[in-house]
């Protein structure tokens, strides 16, 4: 279960953020972008590089909504839940897309290929309902365009 | 020929990236000598893609352009919108912060340079800390995050404190539903942001600053850190500002999803690596902020709006406004509204004529029934208060709070015991559950605002009872500010809190 290639990635990444005021959150977004999770295995790890215990690293990644602990599906799709986006249907949508794919907020697609997450405002706020793909942005998000981007 | 084409994140998700590659390759294909700008936008979304063309020095506008408009623009066919300046819509703005948004390509320092960047920094390296703080207090600049802390006397706190080392937070995690004018200014004009940062280093003596970016705004990451890199090679950053031997040097810190993080002692904690908890204050994080040392704490405007308050002098800054509210205020108008976008005026415009002459009222055509100004934890405003000048002390008397300016308008459609129950679940959900009222008071508010829909009319007492408590026992505005959104909502659609009940019975 655990990745043989953990221990020197980790080190890769503990060296490129040493000299950091508070590296913990930087760390963690190299972890992401490395594993495309938060690994169990890191914890003691980090915990022993910021001479932390580790409740304390495990406290701060579960804090965050960013640090996941399993992967997502190839593909994230994140809706907006926010006012600006509900004014303009976000809800409907969301039912839309999400019954047509059969799982809730924060699940995968059996396939593994699509999770689906609520975000609270993309910015997108003047042409909204938002949506966001992987770092695609989608304006006047419909199902067609939604579509198009998990393509 | 120059060709632009926004890059700001609005434009990109109604296609400008599409619309950019179509002008390349069609120019190529004819052999056209044009130049493709990626600039920031304008602030009207409705007519984004918003593509100018300049010729002979004059800009023209087209919008919104689809990649099948474009060999007609190219042919010149394509009807126009003319100057962008003659837009109803920006011709009634006062453009002091976001003077150069959408103007110039974000990251061409020369191009900032030359309509005005870097004439505040350099007038202030001429000055010492305590005069650039006084000009600062002169210019009424109140802090545009939100809660409207005149940033001058911020800044002496911070210029006062003995410290071997102080720093500048910039406060760009922008969480609140309806606002994107930190988005949009990162991702349209970032050097003025570093800009007001170098010049909140030299005012108070901090010679490192930290940008706490969200991370659901990846194009603003993008570019604050590319305008980083070539602020550092252009001498704007590092060891010695513009020559001036001070030093001050940044760096783009990206958040982690956590909406409680815009507060600011939560965000300090955050950036230090910790759970985003709330800090009990005082201590003040101008005195012990960033580990432990004096702070300044600015939202994005606050500090992107410094350098022109130094390029043009406090008293025309403060020549514009309302009473205490001085200045410009970009005001975000967004939801279900025809004319959605940025719009920067004097503070003082009354928020109906925001509403229904500016932003031209609803997308849908149906009647406004709500405008919630300030973000989630702001109030829900009917039309009968659409009186109300846009300023801080005029909105407080309405119950009310401006926020960060956004303005997010609803239509008849909208159910407000839905939206009153929507702000107590977003509080629950958002919580760093420090304080009691906020973690365990939103939990209670959803179940009773559930009991009122489900018929229980009693349980409206409850609920006001439980708001109180919030707004007075809440370490932050999370908890203490998400009453105003349910008791607005309350007070003004009773309807909406009754019918339910009087339909069953």
């Amino acid at each position: 279960m655990s990745d043989p290639t953990l221990p020197e990635t980790m080190a890769e990444i503990f060296a490129r953020h040493r000299g950091q005021e508070g590296p913990m959150l930087p760390i963690l977004h190299s972890v992401m972008e490395a594993f495309g999770h938060i690994p169990e295995g890191v914890v003691p790890l980090i915990a022993e590089e910021l001479n932390l215990g580790r409740a304390e690293v495990h406290g701060v990644i579960s804090f965050y909504h960013d640090f996941r602990k399993e992967p997502a599906g190839h593909h994230l799709l994140k809706i907006c839940r926010a006012e600006a986006c509900q004014a303009v249907g976000a809800n409907a949508l969301t039912e839309r897309v999400l019954s047509k794919l059969g799982i809730g907020w924060g699940e995968t697609t059996p396939d593994g290929r699509i999770t689906v997450e609520p975000v609270y405002c993309l910015g997108l706020c003047a042409c909204g309902p938002a949506a966001m793909v992987g770092n695609r942005v989608i304006g006047r998000a419909d199902e067609a365009k939604i579509e198009e981007a998990l393509a | 020929m120059k060709i632009y084409v926004p890059r700001d994140s609005a434009a990109k998700a109604l296609g400008s990236d599409a619309v950019a590659a179509a002008i390349a390759a069609e120019a190529e294909a004819r052999g056209l000598d044009v130049i493709v700008i990626r600039n920031g936008t304008r602030g009207m979304i409705w007519l984004e893609p918003l593509v100018e063309i300049e010729e002979g020095g004059a800009r023209r506008a087209f919008g919104p352009v689809s990649p099948a408009d474009v060999p007609a623009l190219l042919d010149g066919t394509l009807e126009g919108l003319g100057k962008v300046d003659y837009i109803p819509f920006f011709a009634r703005q006062t453009r002091l912060t976001f003077a150069r948004c959408g103007l110039i390509d974000p990251l061409d320092l020369d191009a900032y340079e030359a309509h005005g960047g870097l004439a505040g920094l350099r007038r202030a390296i001429a000055m010492t800390g305590q005069q650039i703080v006084d000009e600062v207090k002169e210019s009424g600049l109140r802090g545009r995050g939100g809660a409207g802390f005149p940033t001058g006397i911020k800044w002496q706190t911070v210029h006062d404190a003995e410290a071997e080392q102080k720093y500048i937070v910039c406060n760009a995690d922008e969480g609140d539903s309806g606002t994107f004018a930190d988005r949009m200014i990162m991702e349209g004009d970032p050097f003025t942001l570093i800009e007001g940062m170098a010049i909140a280093g030299l005012a108070v003596g901090a010679t490192k600053g930290y940008v706490y970016l969200r991370s659901e705004y990846p194009d603003a990451i993008e570019v604050m850190n590319e305008a980083v890199r070539i602020g550092r090679a252009r001498g704007l950053l590092g060891a010695d500002v513009l020559g001036s031997g001070r030093a001050f040097d940044m760096e783009i810190r990206v958040g982690a999803g956590a909406y409680v993080c815009g507060e600011e002692t939560s965000l300090l904690n955050s950036l230090e690596g910790k759970r985003g908890i709330v800090r009990a204050k005082p201590p003040l994080p101008a005195l012990e902020g960033f580990l432990g040392k004096p702070t300044v704490v600015n939202n994005v405007i606050s500090l992107a709006t410094v350098p022109v308050i130094f390029e043009k002098g406090a008293q025309h800054y403060a020549d514009f406004g309302l009473g205490r509210s001085k200045g410009t205020m970009p005001i975000q108008i967004a939801g279900n509204v025809k004319h959605g976008g940025l719009f920067e005026t004097a503070f003082g415009m009354p928020l109906g004529e925001l509403v229904n002459d500016v932003a031209g009222g609803t997308a849908t055509g149906r009647p406004v029934k709500a405008v919630q100004v300030g973000g989630p934890l702001g109030a829900y405003m009917p039309p009968s208060k659409f009186d109300t000048p846009f300023a801080y002390e005029e909105f407080d008397g309405q119950g009310g709070l401006i926020g960060h300016a956004g303005v997010v308008i609803f239509d008849d459609t909208a159910d407000m015991l839905q939206m009153a129950r929507f702000a107590m679940e977003f509080c629950a959900v958002e919580s760093c559950g420090k304080c009691t009222p906020c973690r365990i008071g939103a939990v209670r508010g959803v179940e009773t605002i559930d009991r009122i829909a489900e018929g229980d009319g009693g349980a409206k007492e409850l609920l006001v009872d439980l708001c109180e408590t919030m707004k007075d026992g809440s370490l932050c505005a999370l908890g203490g500010f998400t009453p105003y959104p349910v008791m607005s909502a309350l007070e003004n659609y009773p309807d909406d809190f009754a019918t339910r009940k009087e339909a069953a019975e």
